[in-house]
């Protein structure tokens, strides 16, 4: 069974100048041991869904959904009650910048001891026991003396693993990592992950990568999902989408790559992500994309089949050349 | 047409090769009071670096935060100060300058912020932002600033309407080319980028690292390139530096550091990035523990602590100067030297 599984995720913003789609249709299953990773620029609503899983959404924000299972159970009509009991302890989320996301007023070990106050039936002198025993399973040197610091006496890397010791505080079963690395020194970046790595393989968690870098889906994921504009537009394990990406967006994202780059010039994406008020009509990616044809720009595409990495295209690529063009 | 030809001019005189800044041996110290009666303690933020800028090629300097890059590029835009050793720019001893020299040697060099959402003032639209540079240094005349920050838009790639309005309706890449714009308008010589794409998007990220590119060919331009994206460096850089601690640990031409790396921070830097390539099997060097206080660096070679190589001699005494395979390293166990020896 798979541990977290939602099909046609969306997510509207109520505005004052109308509603405003941040997520369109959005499917995912994550199955235990897994890593999925979610890329994308930003304004993709890669972390708007991933918050939305969570309830972490203000009321502005309308969440729809047709599915959206945990371990089977349809967290869709289950009461809030019961659902807080879930978040944070089975599925739990670590933010992306942790020196705004930790409370600048309470030590690190409070704000661990307070998930594990919630969730579990420790007494008093366990909790710290074993917020102690957190920290040093991230990595943090001297962490006797570190529980009682605060977020400021500690540096961007030392946080990120505060943030990391909270989340797995109560052994979570599907861990969601926004952008858990890109505040980061590369050195420090690589320490995280492999700690990431370490904690899902011993307790065989399902991990949900956001991100941005393909440098870090490339060594990370088992799976990736590209988001452009709210929808998802391709999905495709992980080596199939570096040797062989479907959707002309990935190709192009690739493609911008430094490290990739073969000639003076780095091929480039012209413009910018569609926000609000700039949403073409057809397919969103059609004012950016170099195959884009008439109909891109009337008609809507739909999801291509698997063996195309269900590319939301007309002209899904193969080996970099589109398909179907005469259709 | 008077300004054309003066531009024509300016160009003409600009050779690619030429050395336009020599900083020797340059140090940035800073002191720390201790109290009233304690004795101030010395914080080496940058402790001797070495190194020419060359018309028409890039410098890059890389390292981790707290590694000093960011001090050296305000020492090199004479923001602040330097503590020791000398830094010639063009033809002037930047050191003991007067404050007239200076003055105009400040238009010379220019930077560019890494982040472009708190580079530019909310309140100033953008024509104002492209115009105030002249407007200090220069006398010419409104309607001549204008014209200039026009024309200086329209080479960066923003629209003639953009002139009016303000940052906020910008995204971040855009920010980034009025940021550039900004610094070129006075026509510097060299133009210090301290991290400018890293609050990027990749696809924008592409952008405006060709647009560097072609404004270093179009203006015979010499770069001070920060960054610690090492994929970017190998794109961009024709020279690299690594940093560690204040201090340069290695220094050469881009290809030999990439391929050859002789300092074992060097190597450790290179297999922490990761590479867009699923299928491609590396060895990483994980490197364990953090950057160590400045105030309090390590004896011996500051890396020691966190050196997967580290001997004994580490611990004592600072590494000398080895030149191996193109590269200038500070280590007493180069790569290179290390692995003849195991033969």
């Amino acid at each position: 069974m798979s541990l977290l599984e939602f099909t046609n995720l969306s997510v509207e913003f109520e505005t004052l100048n109308g509603g405003f789609r941040a997520v369109d249709n959005v499917s995912l299953t994550v199955d235990p041991g897994e890593v999925v990773a979610i890329v994308g620029e930003s304004g993709s609503g890669k972390s708007v869904s991933m918050l939305a899983v969570m309830g972490l959404l203000p009321w502005t924000a309308k969440v729809t959904a047709d599915r959206l299972t945990f371990q089977g159970r349809d967290m869709l009509s289950m009461r809030p009650k019961e659902k807080r009991k879930i978040i944070g302890k089975d599925i739990s989320m670590i933010f992306q910048e942790p020196t705004t996301s930790l409370n600048p007023c309470f030590t690190v070990g409070y704000q661990i001891i307070e998930t594990l106050k919630k969730h579990t039936d420790l007494s008093r002198a366990e909790r710290k026991n074993r917020a102690i025993e957190l920290l040093r399973l991230v990595g943090i040197p001297a962490p006797e003396r570190r529980v009682t610091a605060f977020p400021h006496q500690l540096s961007g890397g030392m946080n990120q693993r505060v943030m990391i010791a909270m989340a797995i505080a109560c052994d979570p079963k599907l861990l969601i990592a926004d952008e858990p690395t890109t505040a980061l020194d590369v050195t420090i970046q690589a320490q995280i992950l492999e700690l990431l790595i370490k904690i899902k393989e011993e307790n065989d968690m399902g991990l949900v990568l956001i991100t941005h870098d393909m440098g870090v889906v490339a060594e990370t994921a088992d799976r990736v999902i590209v988001q452009y504009a709210g929808q998802q537009v391709e999905q495709q394990d992980v080596k199939g989408l570096f040797r062989d990406p479907h959707h002309p967006y990935t190709a192009a994202l690739l493609a911008a790559l430094p490290e990739r780059a073969t000639g003076d010039q780095l091929p480039s994406i012209p413009g910018v992500v569609p926000g609000q008020f700039d949403r073409p009509a057809g397919c969103l990616f059609s004012p950016r994309c170099s195959f884009v044809f008439d109909r891109c720009h009337k008609e809507q595409p739909t999801q291509a089949g698997k063996e195309l990495g269900c590319a939301l295209c007309h002209t899904p690529l193969v080996a970099g050349k589109p398909q179907n063009e005469a259709a | 047409m008077v300004e054309t030809d003066m531009n024509s001019q300016a160009k003409a005189d600009r050779k690619a090769g030429e050395t336009v800044l020599v900083a020797d041996d340059i140090k940035r110290h800073y002191e720390i009071p201790q109290g009233a009666f304690g004795k101030p303690r010395i914080l080496k933020a940058v402790d001797g670096a070495s190194f020419t800028l060359q018309r028409g090629q890039t410098l890059a300097v890389v390292g981790e935060s707290g590694c000093g890059k960011s001090t050296l590029a305000r020492v090199v835009t004479m923001i602040e100060p330097a503590s020791g050793g000398s830094l010639r720019i063009g033809k002037t001893d930047v050191v003991n300058a007067s404050r007239s020299q200076l003055a105009a040697l400040r238009s010379k060099v220019q930077i560019v912020f890494q982040n472009p959402y708190g580079s530019l003032n909310p309140r100033q639209k953008i024509g104002a932002a492209l115009e105030e540079p002249l407007l200090v240094n220069t006398n010419l005349s409104k309607k001549q600033r204008e014209a200039k920050a026009r024309a200086m838009m329209a080479e960066v790639g923003l629209r003639p309407e953009h002139y009016d309005r303000y940052p906020h309706m910008f995204s971040g890449g855009q920010r980034q080319r009025i940021a550039i714009a900004r610094a070129l308008m006075l026509d510097p010589s060299i133009l210090v980028l301290d991290e400018p794409t890293s609050a990027l998007d990749v696809s924008i990220q592409a952008q405006v690292l060709n647009l560097l590119r072609d404004i270093q060919k179009r203006y015979n331009l010499a770069y001070l390139f920060i960054s610690h994206d090492l994929s970017v460096v190998r794109y961009i850089a024709d020279e690299v530096m690594v940093m560690y601690l204040g201090h340069p640990v290695e220094q050469g031409s881009r290809d030999a550091i990439f391929a050859s790396p002789q300092h074992p921070y060097t190597k450790a830097l290179l297999s922490a990035t990761p590479v867009a390539d699923p299928e491609g099997k590396r060895e990483r060097i994980v490197l364990t523990g953090e950057l160590p206080s400045p105030i309090a660096p390590p004896p011996g070679c500051t890396f020691h602590p966190r050196c997967p190589m580290a001997a004994d001699i580490c611990k004592r005494l600072v590494p000398p100067v080895q030149r191996v395979c193109g590269t200038t390293s500070w280590c007493h166990r180069p790569w290179e030297a290390e692995t003849e020896s195991a033969a």
